[in-house]
């Protein structure tokens, strides 16, 4: 029981790092119809910024462990979006109009200049992210220990993905968003500027994988330069197993996903960790063509 | 026009046949990757270019092979080439058992899935499934394949071996692009409403393109088997199957000579940058995304075929 709870705090945790990812795929897709590969090299890079800014600064030192990593992550965001507005800009804008196996291949060629980029600048090796920065204290709750960085990520990711459910729903801004992935034309049609919300969707997707990244690196202590790639992918299969373009979607799927690998790695086998979500994944396609939240996208006739 | 056709295809023939000779080793070598994943982007260029199905786990289909090809050979010794029609057979059965459930999938999802299907096939061989494919390791000692009598070592007896196997894909291939069955999978492609209501099965062509691309992939994967003697699961990732996909894009899907030349580019053009390092693969990457920013359709894309009327005058354009 006490194995089951650890693991099911685990998969939390590390499930709403997926959904944080999974986010900035959806909404890319939700908006251009476009996977953009691309977005797990901006994960692994909010993770070495992450760990750049925090030697270098010691926000950690002068502002204390929670408002330093607090600030940092602000930080790192902000940079990260910065960087996915001008991968926008120059990768994906020119081909809006191409087919989009073109833009797929874009996508792709922008992940291999951005991942050998990262390795060029900080080298191949694994780099390790300080013990103590945050307080290696843990919470003893419904019978058992929980690391509190733990913790920390599941509320942050929360708030996070709160405040972005709120921001889509809410806003006049977010409803223009959503409109603009319904239909663009006719979004265009009622005075929405659709560069500019695919502009904002390149801000914010990278900048929750930005803060995503840095949780990597504050969770497992160990980063390297192709390590987006994995994380990216499991990312991008619980968007699609939430239903794509669909924010609540990417949320539920970020979340289920890191618990049923937690579990499937304890109780079935360690070995096949990796290989469980794709199942998971084939499986409920198989159920689900549209995934779990996904509605049924009339066919054109 | 048909003339001209014939003589530049007698001269590329004769290039290609002497070509080997004045090369180093080393060149011959890189000649028969080219070999490979041009083949392997031919195999691909059915599913991706023709029907326009979103597939990024061909490398899946290719290990099947090479992997069939290997057991086979090393456990019970049957000579490898003549495995070449079970390593097709096992792949192709593969791809009708995985692709049967998923192939209504719209095309993102169906990406997914075959990246899904690629990481599966990698983890499965890695744990060593049924204790045959040797874990991380792999297999090796695999023969030396054996053409009537003469053993293929150096790399310009494998040129020879390869050079006849793409030649006949080209023909094979060629012929299907024309048929019945190539015109329905390019319908599919453009309008999958349509040709379901012109009477096009859809699924059953669909899973057709991903049977016949599989097949000829694992074919592949028993020369690339041969040729290497030694396999492994890190041959056949994802980035694998990123590789076979970007020589189809953008070589120009759909177009035989185009993906042709996407493999020159894609597997040849590195080899020229070696000196670059650990930049070329910065390089590659950058090149990605220029290429179909300024040449979005790819180098040599696919020609619309040109018909002539039953009685009406032809232009002397030929055609078919």
């Amino acid at each position: 029981m006490e194995q089951f709870l650890q693991q099911l705090t685990n998969g939390l945790a590390v499930g709403s790092i997926y959904a944080l990812i999974a986010l900035g795929y959806t909404m890319v897709y939700g908006v251009l119809k476009l996977i953009n590969f691309a977005h797990s090299e901006l994960v692994t890079l909010g993770a070495y910024l992450g760990l750049t800014l925090l030697t270098s600064l010691a926000l950690a030192d002068r502002l204390g462990p929670l408002l330093g990593v607090l600030l940092l992550a602000v930080m790192v965001m902000g940079l990260i979006a910065v960087v996915g507005a001008m991968l926008d800009r120059v990768a994906y804008r020119p081909l809006r109009q191409s087919p989009r196996l073109s833009a797929v291949v874009s996508a792709l060629g922008a992940s291999i200049f951005l991942q050998n980029t990262i390795m060029l600048i900080y080298g191949a090796r694994y780099l390790n992210y300080p013990h103590d920065i945050l307080p290696k204290m843990t919470i003893h709750m419904v019978g058992i220990d929980v690391p509190l960085v733990r913790i920390l990520i599941l509320c942050v990711s929360i708030l996070m993905m709160g405040g972005l459910f709120f921001f889509i729903q809410k806003t006049k801004v977010g409803t223009a968003i959503r409109a603009a992935a319904i239909d663009q034309g006719a979004a265009k049609l009622v005075g929405i500027d659709v560069n500019r919300v695919v502009l904002l969707v390149f801000l914010v997707g990278p900048a929750l994988g930005g803060a995503a990244g840095l949780m990597l690196g504050l969770y497992y202590g160990q980063i390297n330069f192709a390590m987006g790639w994995s994380y990216g992918l499991k990312a991008f299969t619980a968007a699609i197993l939430g239903g794509i373009g669909n924010i609540p979607g990417a949320m539920l799927g970020g979340l289920l996903l890191g618990v049923v690998e937690a579990m499937g790695a304890t109780y079935i086998s360690f070995a096949w960790k990796d290989a469980i979500a794709f199942l998971v994944l084939i499986l409920i396609l198989i159920v689900r063509p549209t995934g779990l939240l996904g509605e049924r996208v009339a066919e054109k006739v | 026009m048909i003339q001209y056709k014939t003589i530049a295809l007698i001269i590329t023939t004769g290039i290609l046949a002497v070509l080997p000779q004045f090369l180093n080793p080393y060149w011959v070598d890189v000649l028969n990757n080219i070999g490979i994943y041009a083949i392997l982007g031919l195999s691909l260029n059915i599913i991706v270019g023709h029907t326009g199905l979103f597939n990024l786990g061909h490398a899946s289909f290719f290990a099947v092979g090479a992997y069939t090809a290997a057991i086979l050979n090393t456990q019970y010794e049957i000579p490898v080439l003549w495995l070449i029609p079970v390593c097709g057979l096992s792949a192709g059965l593969f791809a009708l058992i995985v692709a049967r459930p998923i192939i209504h999938l719209r095309g993102d999802y169906l990406c997914i899935v075959t990246i899904g299907v690629n990481e599966i096939v990698r983890i499965a061989l890695i744990n060593n499934v049924f204790g045959l494919t040797g874990g991380s390791n792999g297999i090796f000692g695999i023969d030396r394949p054996n053409v009537f009598g003469m053993t293929l070592r150096t790399p310009m007896e494998f040129y020879y071996l390869i050079l006849a196997f793409g030649a006949v894909t080209i023909f094979l291939f060629r012929q299907l692009e024309y048929s019945r069955f190539g015109r329905a999978l390019n319908y599919l492609r453009e309008d999958e409403t349509a040709a379901q209501g012109s009477g096009i099965n859809t699924a059953h062509y669909k899973l057709a393109a991903f049977v016949v691309g599989a097949v000829w992939a694992g074919m592949v994967g028993n020369i690339y088997a041969a040729k290497m003697t030694i396999i492994s699961p890190e041959s056949f990732t994802f980035w694998e199957s990123v590789i076979i996909f970007v020589i189809v894009i953008l070589g120009g899907s759909g177009s035989i000579p185009g993906v042709i030349l996407g493999a020159v580019l894609v597997v040849g053009l590195p080899e020229l940058f070696r000196d670059l390092a650990n930049a070329r693969m910065l390089v590659f990457g950058a090149a990605m995304v220029g290429m179909m920013i300024f040449r979005t359709q790819g180098l040599l894309p696919q020609r619309p075929r040109k018909y002539t009327l039953p009685q009406g005058r032809r232009n002397g354009e030929g055609g078919e």
